[in-house]
């Protein structure tokens, strides 16, 4: 456990260290401050005291977000030689990943919370529907989670970061819209798990404040399966056939 | 702290990296690793730190398994990998700072650890820095470091010596020397007369087995077999006569004269035999002087040559 603490206390001082931390934060409040006060179906458009618009934007801009962030976690340390100092420390394969995925989480924690005014300031303007609100930062995390389990994995099989990127984007599309389409274009049993393994329609339920375990379960079983795979990747080198 | 290794093998696809080698590093001992390109010296040294898993056989560190447990054998070596792998946009400090804490070396002993690896190292001018500002050779000492941050018992050092300078070559080799001592130490190295200098004992390898094992001086015996000795003789009036008195000594198996000078040979001694007294004995004899008799040692270059092109 201490292992993990340490490897993620590096990761997140290398995010603040190298300014990739200042421009992704300085990006995301940007576009998703732009879109949910200024311009489009903004919050004086809909004309309700509600984060909605919020959630719908970060869903978006988290996605282009976190893999930017995830990409060189791994395929770096694999291209530059450094992943053999990490792996013949008194470490296991697990608590490099963990320590990763709990960095980058936190980054995206900070990012929420710098948020937070947001909804201070919705609080002025009328009568929010708190439980919504929270209900829409729980389900932020839950997704967060997902995306940088994904973009982990994406970073573990292979060396080059664009690649990590693209593949992390790739991967997410599936979840985010491939799957949602062909739920809607199958019926029957077919249609329900592309239902249930699109990740908008969870997102969906839990933005909207209906907490269900079901949901809890399909974004933490995506997170645990990214991060075994990722895990697995590494552990790549011992398999002897 | 020892190391046995038994019939390791590894294969990369239909290639073997190392095939089917065992030996042993005993403490204390210092094992200089010697061979080509692609021998087979770093898949070896991978193995031992429990970076990959070899095909088959096993290393025993202290009797421990690397395939039991991997990271009880991973607290007690420092390893400094081949192309000396670093995170360039790190300071020095924070960088010996995490692989500490990495080592699970206790908070409490962390500040004097650094301070010492700095003085060791002679990184104190440097340590402000990031990684990346670093000169090569700094940027070595780095590595060093942190292999030894946790005062492991066995240090694996892959090429340590790369990119440093003749001053920092010889300080690096001194520290080698100093710390197996008390710790058993591996490392390898393409440059001969620094494994001569440092190592205790040689392993030299070649397309993934082991071709030769010993301290310097035992591979010398084994690759000459007999003594070749340099003459030069002086107040003496015939060369054939000297010849001819030469080749009659017993010991003696082969009389070349070396070209350029009159009175200077070449003389192979017959096997495990010596023809030192009996040259000397021989020019008493006839009033001959003696002015010279050298034994020719086979460099350490030819051995490895002869070895590793076969």
């Amino acid at each position: 456990m201490k292992a993990i603490w340490v490897i993620a206390k590096k990761e997140f001082v290398t995010f603040f260290d190298s300014l990739a931390a200042y421009i992704l934060l300085v990006v995301f409040l940007g576009i998703s401050g732009f879109f949910t006060w200024l311009f489009g179906s903004d919050i004086f458009f809909i004309g309700q005291a509600t984060l909605q618009p919020f959630f719908g934007v970060a869903y978006w801009t988290l996605f282009f977000f976190i893999p930017a962030l995830t990409m060189k976690m791994l395929a770096e340390e694999k291209r530059s030689g450094t992943i053999e100092l990490l792996l013949t420390k008194p470490i296991t394969d697990w608590q490099v990943v963990a320590g990763k995925f709990l960095a980058a989480f936190l980054l995206i924690v900070v990012a929420l919370l710098l948020t937070l005014p947001y909804y201070i300031t919705l609080t002025f303007i009328g009568d929010v529907d708190h439980g919504a609100v929270w209900s829409g930062y729980f389900g932020m995390l839950l997704m967060s989670m997902t995306y940088i389990s994904i973009g982990l994995f994406a970073s573990s099989i292979t060396n080059n970061q664009i690649v990590a990127f693209l593949l992390s984007l790739f991967i997410g599309v599936f979840f985010l819209i491939i799957f949602n389409v062909l739920a809607s274009s199958f019926t029957g049993d077919t249609a329900l798990i592309f239902n249930y393994l699109s990740l908008s329609t969870h997102y969906d339920s839990i933005s909207r404040g209906v907490i269900d375990s079901r949901d809890l379960i399909y974004f933490l079983s995506i997170t645990f399966f990214g991060l075994l795979l990722a895990e697995t990747a590494l552990a790549k080198r011992n398999i002897v056939e | 702290m020892s190391i046995v290794v038994n019939n390791l093998t590894k294969k990369y696809g239909t290639q073997k990296a190392v095939d089917n080698i065992s030996f042993e590093v005993k403490t204390g001992e210092i094992l200089g690793f010697l061979g080509p390109n692609g021998a087979g010296k770093t898949t070896t040294m991978k193995i031992i730190t429990c970076y990959m898993a070899p095909n088959d056989g096993d290393v025993k560190v202290n009797g421990i398994s690397i395939l039991d447990n991997p990271e009880e054998i991973k607290k007690k070596i420092g390893y400094l990998p081949e192309s000396n792998p670093l995170y360039y946009d790190m300071p020095v400090l924070a960088y010996l700072e995490y692989v500490a804490k990495l080592q699970n070396v206790p908070d409490s002993q962390i500040p004097d650890r650094i301070k010492e690896m700095v003085r060791v190292c002679g990184l104190d001018v440097e340590k402000h820095k990031t990684i990346g500002e670093l000169s090569k050779g700094y940027r070595q000492r780095v590595g060093l470091a942190q292999a030894m941050i946790h005062d492991p018992e066995i240090l694996i050092l892959d090429e340590p010596t790369t990119g440093l300078d003749p001053n920092q070559i010889v300080e690096i080799r001194k520290l080698i020397r100093e710390l197996g001592r008390e710790k058993t130490v591996i490392l390898s190295t393409h440059i001969l007369p620094e494994v001569e200098a440092t190592s205790d004992r040689i392993l030299i390898i070649n397309n993934g087995k082991i071709v030769a094992d010993g301290t310097a001086d035992t591979l010398r015996k084994q690759a000459q077999g007999t003594e070749v000795l340099r003459i030069e003789i002086a107040e003496a009036t015939d060369k054939d006569e000297v010849f001819s008195a030469l080749m009659n000594l017993d010991t003696v198996d082969m009389v070349d004269a070396v070209s350029g000078s009159d009175f200077s040979f070449m003389v192979n001694s017959k096997e495990n035999v010596s023809s030192r007294k009996e040259i000397f004995n021989l020019c008493v004899k006839n009033n001959w002087v003696l002015t010279e008799l050298t034994p020719i040692e086979t460099k350490l270059e030819d051995i490895f040559r002869e070895l590793t092109t076969k």
